[in-house]
């Protein structure tokens, strides 16, 4: 039996260098195949004694299995090596950008906006819009606002003929949302404004706003005040945001305030964002006029209201720390893309 | 308005710093907008007296001069043009601070020079540099100049609301200060000055409620040229109005204090008598500054003999304007009401102290006592004798008191709180408010008279918050406001604008705003069959009419950015674009129309320079692509169509009308090679824009069940003309096919070889499906070809091999 031994060892060794798939089938054909080492062995038991036949058929099939599953073992090897090489050429640059990664985006005015939008919307206001171009009935008389009133001064107007004009504040959209229909109602205003000023770092002839009325048949300056806090506070996300209300004048509204809130830059300290004063002036509020409530055909007796008003040019600027508001109508692209 | 600091407190000195009283004035109503000191930090400066002026030795323009500090002489060098001998000056010592430099001896062109005289500049006191400052000759030599001149002292720049006219006077202020300390105000102490001569001067009130009241007094014998104090040419100073002669000094200084505003005549020069009347239109008059202004019909005039010699409770008139000949005069403290002068001195670009005061109401009952004021004042400092106070009064005229109401459960509505009786008797005592307490309805509150210099007390609410602002706002209560609960409508069957925004965002295009007014003639190229709506005053010609597209706006902005370097450029903007209704020329605001619109301009690349693709030129499909993919939004895009069109911006054969439905939604195309050639633009720009409201109708989604069977796909190429649009091949297959094809894909547009050169060969994708059963090829070549006949008929198609 030692040329069984033999062959084993040789096949053994055979499959061990055998460098791929198709020579390790070569080996297995010299041993399995029908002309094969291993076959012709097989076929040769058939001359010997029925005693001897068992043992020796053992024996070769011995050898033939501990071949055949080398051969299966080198096979797996193998073909995972082929696998790999192959995956090796395949292999990409992972670090490389990838395709059309591009998107553009809003403008930080419409961002600001939209976020003040989505507070409002959240406590049940609704957002409505109107004309840019009103009528000085409008902008200024529906508001208290007669003809020659001093405060007319304090808005400088942009005017088309003696009665038309670019709308100086949102407040004409209030006035017909207020002659359109009955109270109790809440809104919000947001759009273009317009006032006679050169642009400079901070000033613009066109810049927006978000008004806020709410009409109801008890509504207090506690409502207002509660109003303005928490939206001041969810919008700079600070909760502890200090706001004061300062008393001024409006023709719309009385008791009409001012809104501060401590410097988001400094705390308080001073800053060139506060002008040393610790303080930011960032709305308008009061009470609506009664006088107002009457030219839009509401009772003053059964229903009270007030109204807010915002800059939105300056909160962006406060929010985001943009240091001139010229920025804003630029267009720069470098400047629109630091908002996302 | 700007006063001093010092000045407040001769009358109510309340125990605070300059910071704590700005913050309380401010916290009162009355902003203050800024605080200045009256000059700047200097130590070591005193009254210098020149002794002797003379040549320096080696320079034209410098002299020597000897200057007494009082116990010692100095020689000092100085080049002012104003030095001589005799004047005082301001004398900083050496060792004086200035400017934060120390004062120290020096050589000025081989002279040696002690010390330094100044001018206002240099003490910060003014901007004047055009010689020394000079002071009163009876200055003491060698006192402190911040003594002498009360110059540690703040000007405040008080922002009075057009509401608060009561405050555009030191006494005024000083009761607001008073209230809010809770101090008592020293007024100052006013008697009436006895006449020495009987002359008056007659008075004739035509104007009614507009000039109800006219004082009027007599002084003869005063000497114009005396020189006005220097205590009272120092509040002027820090009021910004400078000294002109004692007549206009006392009558600026009384208007300060007192806020009455006042005016004097040359007796000399008046003519028979004064008459205040109402102007006719066309009446003209010389004011003052030597104006001739042309009057509208509805403007006080004050005339006498010879005409219009003023225009009341605004300037007076040249031709009886006191002068430094004047030895006699006529004073006037009249009232003016609030409507006869609000906004007529504007209507005539003008703006005097006068009509700023007049037109927000003065105290209709404080002339007699402000003409006692200025005669004892003027008397004091340029002598003469006076006659007897003249006050001419229309009685029936004047304002009256308001009698108003006040109710407490009306305060407790308001500003929800309740605040006891007791302490709002307090306040409205304070307020120097009268009142008696009343029932309303079975209410309790008060009947409150408001006093004759409160102008904006005419209602409840003008109480309510004089009571919120005496309480303190930062008093009041917060609230959060209860409402019931309501849910907002959130149509489904419209698209919002943030939906389409973040589209065409995501598309790659960058948001941006433009103004509304543009530029004239950059539009006029883009859509020169619009006539804009033009502002009356614009800023500037380049802002001078409404947008009738955004484009304008939207090329500036581009034009803007390639000029900074930035080659590839998407930007998109939504807002109301301004145009006149068709055929309706007067310009009244429903023949505007104002529509809300969503445009872009795009140039540069395809892609963004990268490392997988070549460099292509966008074209007009990227741009379409955009558009239909924000059209996909509305689950309508079959609804949207584009059809060659012609727009006096776009290039022929490269723009496109957009329509839905039939309606107009807007274009979209290629800038026209000539205008983009005009504006120097180098890349080829493609502009579009879209009516939103034409965009948001969006149909609610509907669910078919989902067909079972296979579907099965059929691709032909046929061979039309090249001017057959894709829209009319896809319209024909439809329309020949039944309701079994599902899909229609182009897939491909070939030209060239093997097609005739007039020809183009269009590939066709058609999948077919019955919800029910599995077609079969008999059916499906029956529709082929029913298609590919249809083709053939309509355009003369042919199956390319």
């Amino acid at each position: 039996m030692s040329d069984l031994a033999a062959i084993q060892q040789t096949a053994l060794e055979a499959v061990a260098v055998a460098p791929d798939v198709a020579a390790l089938d070569t080996v297995r054909v010299q041993y399995f195949g029908k002309k094969g080492e291993l076959t012709g062995l097989l076929k040769n038991l058939g001359k010997l004694s029925t005693e001897e036949r068992p043992a020796a058929g053992a024996e070769i099939n011995k050898v033939k299995s501990a071949l055949q599953q080398a051969i299966s073992e080198k096979r797996e090897v193998l073909e995972q090596t082929a696998i790999d090489a192959r995956l090796n050429a395949d292999a990409i640059d992972v670090t490389l950008p990838g395709r059309n990664a591009e998107t553009g985006g809003l403008h930080p005015i419409t961002i600001v906006l939209q976020r003040i939008e989505h507070f409002f919307r959240g406590v049940g206001y609704e957002v409505v819009e109107g004309p840019e171009i009103e009528d000085d009935y409008h902008n200024f008389e529906a508001l208290n606002l007669p003809q020659h009133h001093p405060a007319r001064a304090m808005q400088d107007t942009f005017y088309f003929n003696s009665n038309l004009l670019l709308r100086t504040h949102t407040s004409p959209v209030q006035v017909r949302v207020m002659e359109a229909r009955k109270p109790p109602f809440r809104i919000i205003c947001p759009g273009k404004v317009y006032r006679v000023d050169q642009p400079d770092p901070s000033h613009l002839p066109m810049f927006h706003q978000v008004e806020g009325l709410l009409i109801d048949h008890e509504s207090s300056f506690a409502d207002l005040k509660g109003t303005i806090v928490e939206f001041l506070r969810v919008f700079f996300e600070k909760e502890d945001l200090q706001v004061r209300f300062r008393p001024t004048y409006f023709p719309f509204t009385e008791p009409s305030a001012e809104i501060d809130v401590r410097c988001v830059h400094c705390d308080g300290d001073g800053c060139r964002v506060c002008s040393n004063t610790g303080w930011l002036e960032v709305m308008g509020s009061g009470m609506v006029h009664p006088r107002v409530l009457e030219y839009s055909g509401i009772d003053p007796e059964e229903f009270s209201g007030f109204a807010f008003g915002m800059g939105i040019d300056r909160l962006a600027m406060l929010r985001y720390g943009v240091d001139d508001l010229r920025h804003y109508l630029d267009n720069d692209l470098r400047f629109l893309r630091q908002f996302k | 308005m700007k006063f001093s600091e010092n000045w407040l407190r001769e009358f109510v000195n309340p125990k605070l710093t300059t910071e704590e009283l700005v913050d309380q004035l401010t916290m009162a109503g009355l902003e203050v907008e800024a605080v200045f000191p009256v000059a700047a930090e200097f130590s070591k400066v005193v009254i210098g007296d020149i002794l002797e002026v003379e040549p320096h030795p080696d320079a034209d323009k410098l002299v020597v001069c000897k200057v007494s500090s009082g116990d010692e002489t100095h020689q000092v060098v100085c080049g002012a043009p104003n030095t001589r001998v005799g004047i005082k000056v301001p004398f900083a010592l050496v060792g004086a601070k200035l400017d934060n430099q120390k004062l120290k001896k020096a050589k000025l062109r081989g002279v040696e020079s002690s010390g330094m005289l100044c001018s206002e500049r240099e003490l910060g006191i003014s901007e004047s540099h055009e010689g020394l400052m000079e002071l009163p000759l009876d200055a003491p030599v060698g006192e402190n100049l911040r003594d002498y001149l009360q110059l540690d002292d703040s000007i405040f720049d008080v922002d009075v609301t057009p509401n608060r006219s009561d405050c555009l006077g030191m006494t005024g202020l000083a009761r607001e200060t008073g209230l809010i300390n809770s101090l008592d105000v020293q007024y100052p102490e006013i008697s009436p000055v006895t006449p020495g001569i009987e002359d008056i001067f007659p008075v004739e009130l035509e104007s009614g409620s507009a000039c109800p009241r006219f004082v009027g007094r007599v002084i003869r014998n005063i000497d114009v040229n005396a020189e006005t104090p220097l205590w009272m040419r120092e509040k002027l100073r820090r009021s910004d109005i400078r000294s002109i002669d004692p007549v206009v000094d006392v009558t600026n200084f009384v208007m300060l204090e007192l806020n009455h505003p006042m005016h004097a005549y040359d007796l000399e020069k008046l003519d028979d008598k004064i008459v205040v009347r109402q102007s006719a239109k066309g009446e003209k008059v010389i004011l003052l500054d030597g104006s001739e202004v042309e009057l509208d019909a509805d403007t006080v005039l004050i005339t006498d003999g010879s005409g219009p010699i003023g225009m009341g409770g605004v300037m007076g008139g040249l031709s009886t304007a006191v002068t430094a000949e004047s030895k006699d005069i006529f004073l006037e403290c009249a009232f003016f009401s609030p409507t006869s002068i609000a906004g007529r001195a504007r209507s005539y670009n003008m703006n005097t102290d006068a009509a700023h005061r007049f037109e927000r109401g003065v105290d209709w009952q404080g002339q007699t006592t402000a003409m006692e004021r200025a005669t004892a004042l003027l008397i004091e400092i340029a002598g003469g004798e006076a006659g007897p106070v003249v006050d001419t009064v229309l009685d029936d005229h004047l304002p009256g008191s308001n009698q108003v109401m006040l109710r407490s459960d009306r305060i407790k509505r308001l500003l929800g709180v309740e605040i006891p009786d007791a302490d709002i008797d307090n306040m409205l005592s304070r307020l120097g408010f009268e009142y008696d307490h009343e029932e309303f309805d079975g209410q309790p509150g008060w009947l409150v008279s408001g006093p004759s210099h409160r102008f904006d007390i005419a209602i409840e609410a003008d109480l309510i918050e004089e009571i919120s602002r005496v309480y303190g706002y930062n008093n009041l209560p917060v609230r959060t406001p209860v409402t019931s609960l309501t849910m907002a409508a959130m149509p489904e069957g419209e698209l919002t604008l943030d939906r389409i925004r973040d589209q065409v965002v995501a598309r790659g295009y960058q948001e941006a705003i433009t103004y509304s007014f543009v530029d004239p003639k950059l539009q006029a190229e883009l859509d020169p069959e619009q006539e804009p709506v033009a502002l009356a005053n614009p800023l500037s010609s380049e802002m001078s009419v409404m947008r009738t597209t955004l484009w304008t706006g939207l090329l500036k902005s581009l034009i803007y950015n390639l000029n900074r370097q930035q080659d590839r450029i998407r930007l998109f903007e939504t807002g109301l674009r301004f145009r006149h209704v068709p055929n309706q020329p007067e310009l009244e605001l429903e023949n505007i129309t104002q529509e809300n619109m969503l445009a872009g301009v795009v140039c540069g690349d395809r892609f963004m320079e990268n490392w997988a693709d070549k460099s292509q030129a966008i074209d007009f499909f990227d741009i379409k692509g955009d558009l239909e993919s924000i059209f996909t939004l509305t689950g309508e895009a079959g609804s949207f169509e584009f059809a060659a069109s012609e727009h006096t911006a776009l290039q022929k054969g490269q723009s496109a009308e957009i329509r839905r439905n039939g309606r107009n939604v807007g274009y979209l195309g290629l800038l026209d090679p000539r205008i983009q050639n005009k504006l120097g633009l180098r890349p080829q720009v493609f502009l579009f824009e879209l009516k939103i409201d034409e965009l948001i109708t969006k149909s609610v989604s509907t669910s078919v069940s989902l067909s079972r069977y296979p579907e099965i796909r059929r691709d032909i190429a046929v061979i039309v003309d090249h001017a057959v649009s894709a829209v009319n091949i896809r319209v024909c297959v439809e329309t020949a096919a039944d309701d079994t094809l599902q899909n229609l894909k182009l897939f491909d547009v070939y030209r060239g070889k093997g097609i005739d050169t007039n020809r183009k060969s269009l590939a066709l994708g058609l999948t077919f499906q019955h919800p029910s059963r599995t077609l079969t090829d008999e059916e499906i070549n029956n529709s082929m070809d029913k298609i590919v006949a249809s083709l053939e008929a309509e355009f003369g198609a042919s199956l390319r091999n």
